[in-house]
């Protein structure tokens, strides 16, 4: 029991099964599922479903964290790569053969890869101004951050621009053996982040680098190029986030996508048990963390509360959890519950 | 023998410190000068004088952030404060009938409050300033929204009258009453940093906060109030805002606090600390203003070029820090 | 001539978990003396001045201040008092004005009217006054970052000063100086002295102790050694003092046998950086141990990390089996064969929370590259092998090594750069603070492995090791070359060595 109580997942997995437990309580249908028009139907499969970009985007914050970093751009590049890709497919209906077809502009895999590749390149630009020009991590994406929402509202020429293209919606729209294929998109991102952790240095790597960089240094560990590499793919991932979403409602909206997604994707990580100090960290609590916070936010609504005081509530759980990490509070908590034994020298 | 100069006795010193506030006058400017010759009626003085008409609010947050940035932390709350101030007015001035000259001290007091809350706990539990101004963030959005979902809409007569006053500064120009309390934030702000013990001990803890301790200053009790005038700053600029939107409304100022940062560093202001002056954080809310007035003058470009200008000069003034800091070491 | 004692200790201990850093310290310090603090790693000096300066509390003893007992709580308490602190990194703000600095927390305010701001016109003329009293005129309302080091801590002395300090204490404040600043400073600070000021003066630097020291008290392992006047306190003697050895008897000396061939693996000549190493020659060979031997500060570590590639160089070359080569990082370093162990195990060693299996597959992991991974089961194998062959004492292969004790930590950074099969070892200081026992452990092991033709190069503070396992000792002395002995000299050789006209 011991041993159990003190795995790293025990905390965040605890907390979702409470907010399960408590939405079911308030909602009698909650944990009923459907097989409706040949996929699984029910309120667990929107939990799962919306979080899924959250989550995606959480895997890749695990990894900036980590190294003892931050990536707060994250939301303008989804809403850059959602840009991308609604420009590349835009979409007519067309007749062809007497027929009404969709037809996109460019094809959509070709599409897919270059919204996917600005992506990247927008965390290479982050990676490039942290690792080699040496600013602090939080400054570097903010810069980002910034001028990334500019940039998509400039793509999408401030409109929200439609998609009409069938294909592309089965991202954030489709089902694959009843589950919602977005689901599966992140179980891939998040199955891929696993085999690169477990097969490879990496996972190692990261974990030095975040522990103690000069160590790692002096041990030989290319901690510049893992750096760069790292915001790389918290960008990628924020990328095919941009993807699924702009596939969920058929648009791509420059100004609002991806708005607040950084501070979510933070919270997820810090309450899947990641210190933002870096070192170890849990691919799989971040994953936990983003389906917390959905399972809060449908909580928060199934209760009858409106769903503004989400942030309250997040804001509540945030201050619990940095207390919980700050060493100094634990102390002062441990001060005040253990009391020094009478005549005791000091 | 190490001889020198002797020093005009002034308090202007010429040093390597002004490098970055003379870069920034010189932006301005040059900005200024641009605009003045390529589009007409750009240079008169209502269009100058609207630049701080427009982003009171924003100066006077940016004078709270330059505190907070000088002593090396972060405050991502302001927006946040800005919206709940305003929320509170138009809840207390619509639904509960109150003045506006009761509201006022108390949605200062609130936003002090805030601050200081914020201040004492990253101070007494060690936390990342950047983590509990965030989580302060979301706390003061969705007070606002315990408030209100929708926007409150202020008819209130004095809040209206102010809204609408004038002074007239001759010449057809004018200026309102929040540019005008802008003005006299940013005065105190820097008369309080250059001329009073707090303000010193703010500079001191942002070149080294070891150092600042075992010179006996007073640190903890320096940072608190470093974020308690933020929280002040943010209520206050809240209060303008309010009489600028004559509205309270939990989407309000979205993203003010990266334009409060971005205007502090444009303006000189060193983000590791230590470095800058409240004046220059005027030139950088300035510089803001004058881009977004450029770009609207243009007409041609789209206004969310804004964004990326912005970005864009946020990256040249960091990039020239991080080399002057380089070369400093 | 007997002058008043200012500052007095008597029985002063500290400890901190499991360690002794002070054990019953007696210490005077008069008016119008300068005393220096010496003694080697572990001695107990930084200790001293923390307790003196109130940044720790001592345990057990009693302090007076002018025959008053003091119990200062804070530096600032210390301050107050009248003891006056100048650290070896300067402690002042490098973004205010010298003047600023100076009179930071004790502005002078003028005031109408219950409106109070700071004179700055009074300050800056109250910086030049205190400045003019150390001989150093300067422009007060400059950065204290756009002067030099000595200039900041004429600057700090300054700032002491003018808080009408009775004790002046100087903790290795020469450690950033070149020769004319730390002459510089003597001047000011014999200047001070026939004031009547009392002067601490803590540093490692032998020949600056015989330049300014009137009375040496030696520290060693927490106690007190003794308390001598300069004038009848011959070189030999405060070095037999500091490291605690008869210098007479030679202890035993394993026999080295086989000879050593072959050209270089590793040659350096002329390797320097300013300000830490002056240019240095020297030259590794298969199967050579190299001890280099020096007192604190004498520049070994930097040499060690310019060797590896931690530190730039300024000047000099390195060549490797003579082929020229250059090492911008240690990753570039290992990859040519080479090996460090450092001397901070806390800092640039372990990788705390790492386990024990992680961090000795550490190095060689960064050497394959990230794909080519070695799976936790190779990693067990390989930790396995080395915990065995040296003998590490940890419950599993994944505690985290944090937990282990110091010295089977340092066994574990050993086993890391072992498992690269290396040609070229560093040591720094491999074994400090590790039980006897273990010592020896470690030094069989090196001694194996220089056998079997790995070239070692050997940093260590106990001479002893130094010269029972080497074969040639390279002598440093105040960041410098002074010589090189061959491996069968005694301590009392090398101590001479540096010693000499120092």
């Amino acid at each position: 029991m011991q041993r159990l109580l003190r795995h790293r997942l025990f905390w965040p997995f605890a907390t979702l099964v409470l907010l399960l437990a408590v939405n079911a309580a308030f909602n009698p249908g909650f944990w009923q599922l459907q097989w409706r028009d040949g996929h699984l139907y029910g309120s667990v499969i929107d939990i799962l479903n919306r979080a899924a970009p959250l989550a995606l985007v959480a895997i890749g914050m695990t990894l900036v964290i980590a190294t003892r970093g931050i990536d707060i751009s994250v939301g303008a590049v989804v809403a850059i790569s959602a840009a991308v890709i609604a420009l590349m497919i835009g979409g007519e209906l067309v007749v062809k053969d007497g027929v009404q077809t969709h037809v996109s502009r460019f094809p959509m895999g070709v599409a897919i890869v270059a919204a996917l590749a600005v992506a990247a390149l927008c965390g290479l630009w982050n990676g490039l101004l942290v690792a080699k020009v040496g600013m602090q991590p939080i400054i570097a994406t903010l810069i980002l951050m910034v001028a990334g929402r500019g940039v998509a509202q400039l793509l999408t020429g401030g409109q929200i621009i439609t998609v009409y293209y069938a294909p592309f919606f089965f991202l954030g729209n489709g089902f694959l053996l009843g589950l919602p294929f977005a689901v599966f998109i992140a179980a891939a991102v998040w199955a891929t982040v696993h085999l690169l952790l477990t097969r490879t240095a990496l996972g190692l790597f990261i974990q030095s680098i975040g522990i103690n960089p000069a160590a790692s240094r002096v041990a030989g560990v290319h901690e510049r190029l893992i750096t760069v590499c790292v915001y790389v793919f918290c960008a990628f991932a924020a990328g095919v986030a941009g993807l699924v979403i702009s596939s969920n409602v058929k648009s791509a909206d420059g100004n609002n996508a991806g708005v607040l997604m950084e501070l979510d994707a933070i919270l997820a990580v810090t309450l899947g048990g990641t210190a933002l100090t870096g070192g170890r960290f849990s691919v799989a609590g971040s994953v936990l963390g983003a389906l917390i916070i959905q399972t809060l936010t449908s909580t928060i609504y199934s209760i009858g509360v409106p769903p503004e005081v989400n942030m309250v509530v997040k804001a509540g759980v945030v201050f619990v959890v940095m207390l919980l990490q700050s060493a100094e509070f634990r102390a002062a908590v441990r001060a005040l519950v253990v009391r020094p034994s009478p005549g005791a020298a000091r | 023998m190490i001889a020198a100069a002797a020093a005009p006795d002034r308090g202007w010193r010429i040093d390597s410190r002004l490098v970055p506030l003379v870069g920034t006058v010189a932006v301005f400017v040059l900005t200024a000068g641009y605009g003045s010759v390529a589009y007409r009626g750009f240079f008169s003085a209502q269009v100058f004088l609207n630049l701080l008409i427009d982003n009171a609010f924003l100066c006077i947050v940016g004078v709270g952030m330059t505190f907070v940035i000088l002593s090396g932390g972060i405050d991502l709350s302001v927006g946040a404060l800005i919206a709940l101030t305003t929320m509170i007015s138009a809840a207390l001035v619509e639904h509960a009938h109150w003045s506006v000259w009761e509201t006022i001290p108390l949605v200062l007091a609130v936003g002090a409050t805030f601050g200081a809350f914020m201040g004492w706990l990253i101070e007494r539990f060690r936390l990342q300033p950047f983590i509990v101004t965030l989580a302060g963030m979301f706390l003061a959005r969705g007070l606002c929204y315990l408030i209100s979902i929708d926007s409150i809409s202020i008819t209130d007569a004095t809040y209206t009258a102010i809204s609408q006053e004038r002074i007239a500064l001759g010449a057809g120009a004018s200026i309102t009453v929040g540019a005008l309390i802008a003005l006299a934030v940013v005065a105190l702000g820097a008369w309080i940093a250059h001329a009073t013990e707090f303000g010193r001990t703010v500079y001191a803890i942002g070149g080294n906060e070891a150092s600042a301790l075992l010179m006996g200053l007073p640190v903890g009790r320096t940072r608190v109030l470093v974020y308690t005038i933020s929280g002040f700053c943010s209520a206050l600029a809240g209060v303008v805002f309010t009489f600028y939107m004559l509205s309270g409304y939990g989407l309000h100022a979205v993203g003010l606090e990266l334009d409060a940062i971005a205007a502090v560093v444009i303006g000189g202001t060193l983000l590791s600390g230590g470095v800058g002056y409240v004046a220059g954080t005027l030139v950088g809310v300035l510089i803001l203003g004058i881009v977004q007035t450029m770009i609207s003058f243009d007409g041609s470009l789209s206004s969310w070029w804004t964004r990326i200008v912005i970005g864009a000069l946020l990256l040249v003034f960091c990039l020239l820090q991080r080399a002057f800091e380089r070369r400093r070491a | 001539m007997a002058s008043s004692v200012v500052l007095e200790a008597r029985g002063l201990t500290r400890r901190f978990t499991g360690v002794v850093a002070l054990s019953g310290v007696d210490f005077r310090l008069r008016a119008g003396e300068v005393h220096a603090v010496m003694g080697q790693n572990g001695a107990g000096k930084s200790t001293l001045i923390k307790v003196l300066t109130g940044v720790h509390e001592a345990d057990a003893g009693e302090l007076r201040l002018n025959g008053t007992v003091i119990r200062p709580q804070s530096a600032a308490d210390a301050q107050r008092l009248g003891i006056s602190t100048v650290y070896q990194e300067v402690n002042l703000c490098p973004n205010l004005s010298v003047a600023e600095n100076i009179f930071a927390g004790r502005y002078p305010r003028r005031g109408a009217g219950g409106l109070w701001r700071i004179d700055w016109a009074r300050i800056e003329a109250d910086a030049r006054a205190l400045l003019a009293r150390l001989n150093l005129h300067i422009d007060v309302s400059r950065l204290l970052s756009s002067y030099p080091v000595a200039v900041q801590q004429m600057v700090a002395i300054a700032r002491a000063l003018s808080v009408e300090a009775k004790v002046l204490i100087l903790d290795e404040p020469t450690s950033s100086l070149d020769e004319r600043e730390v002459a510089r400073l003597f001047e000011v600070l014999r200047q001070l002295r026939d004031q009547g000021m009392a002067i601490l003066f803590v540093t490692h630097f032998l020949a600056q102790t015989y330049a300014i020291a009137d009375r040496i008290t030696v520290l060693r392992n927490g106690e007190l050694v003794g308390e001598y006047l300069k004038a009848e306190l011959p070189r030999a003697a405060l070095i037999t003092a500091m490291v605690g050895r008869e210098l007479g008897a030679a202890a035993g000396r394993n026999e080295r046998v086989g000879e050593i061939e072959g050209p270089a693996v590793l040659e350096a000549r002329a390797l320097g950086r300013r300000g830490q190493l002056d240019p240095v020659d020297i030259a590794l060979g298969r199967g050579e141990v190299v001890g280099v031997g020096g007192l604190l500060g004498s520049g070994r570590t930097e040499l060690a990390r310019l060797l590896f590639g931690l530190d730039r160089s300024d000047s000099g070359e390195l060549r490797m089996d003579s082929a020229p080569v250059r090492f911008d990082s240690p990753s570039q370093a290992i990859r040519h064969g080479l090996a460090m162990c450092p001397e901070e195990r806390k800092h640039d060693g372990i990788v705390a929370e790492l386990s024990v299996r992680e961090n000795i597959a550490l190095a060689l992991q960064a050497r394959l590259g990230i794909w080519k991974f070695l799976a936790p089961a190779r990693q067990h194998a390989i930790a396995e092998r080395f915990v065995r062959a040296l003998g590490i004492k940890t419950a599993d292969l994944d505690t985290p090594v944090a937990l282990l004790s110091g010295g089977n930590q340092q066994k574990v950074l050993l086993a890391r750069w072992l498992a690269t099969e290396p040609r070229l070892m560093i040591l720094d200081e491999p074994t400090r603070g590790i039980d006897v026992a273990a010592k020896q452990e470690i030094m069989n092991e090196i001694l194996a492995l220089a056998r079997g033709g790995l070239a070692v190069l050997f940093i260590s503070s106990e001479m002893d090791e130094v010269v029972r396992v080497a074969d040639r000792i390279v002598v440093l002395r105040d960041r410098r070359k002074v010589g090189e002995l061959p491996g069968d000299s005694s301590e009392q050789a090398v101590y001479h060595l540096i010693a000499a006209d120092a």
